[in-house]
């Protein structure tokens, strides 16, 4: 494993030390308001100051980023439930399945997915779980791909034609012993997926559609915080560096682990 | 070279395609925001009394069925009537067509920055592959690409417009000053923000698609029979390099236009973006289906605009 993967696991394991075990410690609500010492600088009672309304910046980065990475991680899952699915019978059964669900997937990734976004936000309304199935519902696209290739490449494996001349159940077939292959290529999928997810809920929340306050995410305490950039910078600074961070970590690690898995990069090194 | 026939039968096919594509996001927006929860018959404001939903509900002609509303809906907009904004009573069509020059203007420029920048620096690192400064500029495209746009552009506005106090931080022109340079110093922040959601990418294509075509057999012989490296890199790596980039482009295009909500949003920029952005605050069904029809068929045209470059430049391309 390269120094950058185990850098991106630590700094991953100490974000979520701090959005877990943080929230334990430091016990200040993140809602807990104090006009009296409303932009605050940086002090005892708060280590990072406060923000307009004096709420903790500390504690609202604690319990933000839990939302941030539930949201996150829960996106990503739903996201790659969906692909599996619609990839791996578009690989397996082939003929209409295959020509059908191809052209959705190709589709989905002609048109600007931020719009749909946009769209379902503007009916079904705004809030964690909306947002997890939004991103979810509008991101499974390269997860498909990726299950829709190794399903066509394994399919035509001797032990898949071993298990069909057995007798075993097409479906069977598919989730026993051709999924379970694909499953080194949707960790890297799954990576990236959830670093994907969180640049697009801290996005929408930011616009003010996402989570909605008092409720703290990294994203929508960017969206206050933009309007005291004259006053208050570093409110600005913390929750976007934080995001920036975690999405790094994400992605760095799952460039490692498609160096890692993907045998045509193995190769290229030894 | 590509017989001219060919191609045009080609990029005939690429437009119906295309037109499918569009038809179907029509489609899948129109419905979902029909027939989901929440939809345009709950949305009436709360204060109504239930005989004036009624009439509302009769006068948009939301008692009818879906299907046929939906069918009107499209040949209206097949002849450019996207129907009325809920929350201003205008043709969507009209508000979308006052914003969709800023939203170009916008993200053409960025498109063009993202691309003048990210092939000669992906070419830079093919070149130096492995040196301090490969090294150093795929940290800053890992750096590109984590970065979320609004607060690239927050930090922005905080060094350019706060504290040095070198640029303008919102709108598109400043009032009573129309000039091109005012025009262009107040595009400079956001278009090079929206260029940050693709730029990464297309380093990284560029960089790769070169180091892939360094190691060909082809550049060998080039080089072999004594042709000069910088030939060998501009006449015969370069040119085949660039096709895998060209088509990556395309792909590209539905994140820029993704990308200008946020970034529309953190300048004040009067686009489609950050219309979207008020008629979903505003709830307003109609002007949110019309802006994602529009983009979605800008989406497409690019990629047809850019598969007829990919056909230009690559004459083994086969035409199916």
């Amino acid at each position: 494993m390269n120094r950058l993967t185990v850098v991106s696991i630590a700094v991953l394991i100490t974000i979520a030390l701090f959005v877990v075990v943080g929230p334990l410690l430091w016990t200040i609500p993140p809602e807990a308001t104090d006009p009296a010492h409303a932009l605050a600088g940086a002090g005892a009672a708060h280590p990072l100051g406060t923000d307009e309304l004096g709420r903790d910046v500390l504690s609202r980065l604690a319990h933000g980023g839990q939302v941030t990475l539930l949201v996150g991680v829960a996106a990503m899952l739903a996201a790659l439930v969906l692909g599996v699915v619609i990839g791996g019978f578009a690989g397996f059964y082939g003929g209409w399945a295959d020509s059908l669900l191809m052209r959705f997937t190709d589709a989905m990734l002609a048109v600007p997915s931020f719009f749909l976004i946009l769209v379902v936000i503007t009916v079904i309304g705004s809030g964690p779980l909306p947002l997890i199935l939004v991103i979810g519902g509008l991101s499974w696209m390269p997860v498909a791909r990726v299950v829709y290739g190794e399903t066509l490449r394994w399919k035509q494996a001797e032990f898949v034609l071993a298990a069909r001349s057995l007798g075993t159940a097409p479906l069977r077939i598919l989730a026993r012993h051709i999924l379970p292959q694909t499953i080194p290529s949707l960790v890297v999928s799954a990576t990236l997926g959830v670093a994907y997810a969180i640049l697009t809920e801290s996005a929408v929340s930011y616009l003010g559609l996402g989570v909605q306050p008092p409720t703290p995410s990294w994203g929508n305490m960017l969206q206050r915080a933009q309007q005291y950039v004259f006053t208050a910078p570093v409110l600005a600074i913390y929750p976007g560096l934080a995001i920036t961070v975690l999405v790094l970590a994400f992605n760095f690690l799952g460039d490692g682990l498609r160096d890692r898995f993907d045998p045509r990069a193995r190769t290229g090194r030894a | 070279m590509v017989d001219d026939e060919a191609v045009g039968t080609f990029i005939a096919r690429r437009v119906v395609v295309g037109a499918l594509v569009v038809v179907f996001v029509s489609a899948l927006t129109f419905f979902f925001v029909n027939l989901a929860p929440g939809g345009p018959a709950s949305i009436m404001r709360i204060d109504v009394t239930s005989e004036q939903r009624d009439t509302l509900i009769r006068q948009m002609g939301l008692d009818r069925p879906v299907l046929q509303r939906y069918g009107e809906w499209l040949g209206g907009a097949v002849r450019g009537d996207l129907g009325t904004s809920l929350l201003t009573d205008e043709p969507v069509a009209r508000r979308i067509g006052d914003r969709l020059p800023n939203t170009l203007l916008l993200a053409g420029t960025a498109l063009l920055l993202s691309l003048l920048v990210g092939i000669p620096v992906g070419i830079m690192q093919a070149l130096r592959r492995n040196g301090p400064l490969d090294h150093v500029l795929s940290v800053v495209s890992a750096v590109g690409l984590a970065i979320p746009v609004f607060w690239l552009g927050i930090v922005l506005i905080l060094v350019f417009a706060v504290t040095l106090r070198v640029l303008p931080s919102a709108g598109v022109v400043t009032v009573g000053n129309g000039s091109p340079g005012d025009r262009l110093a107040h595009l400079v922040l956001p278009a090079f923000a929206l260029a940050t959601t693709i730029l990464p990418t297309v380093v990284r294509f560029m960089r790769s698609a070169l180091l892939e075509v360094l190691d060909a057999e082809y550049l060998r012989t080039a080089t072999a029979k004594g042709l000069a490296h910088r030939i060998v890199v501009t006449r015969h790596a370069l040119k085949n390099a660039l096709i895998p980039v060209v088509s990556a482009v395309g792909a590209l295009v539905p994140r820029l236009l993704g990308g200008t909500v946020v970034t529309e949003a953190v300048f004040g920029w009067p686009g489609m973006g950050r219309l979207a952005l008020e008629a979903a605050t505003g709830r307003d069904y109609t002007l949110v289906t019309g802006i994602t029809v529009v983009t979605a068929a800008i989406a497409v045209a690019t990629s047809i605009l850019v598969d007829l470059i990919y056909t230009r430049l690559d004459p083994r391309v086969r035409l199916a």
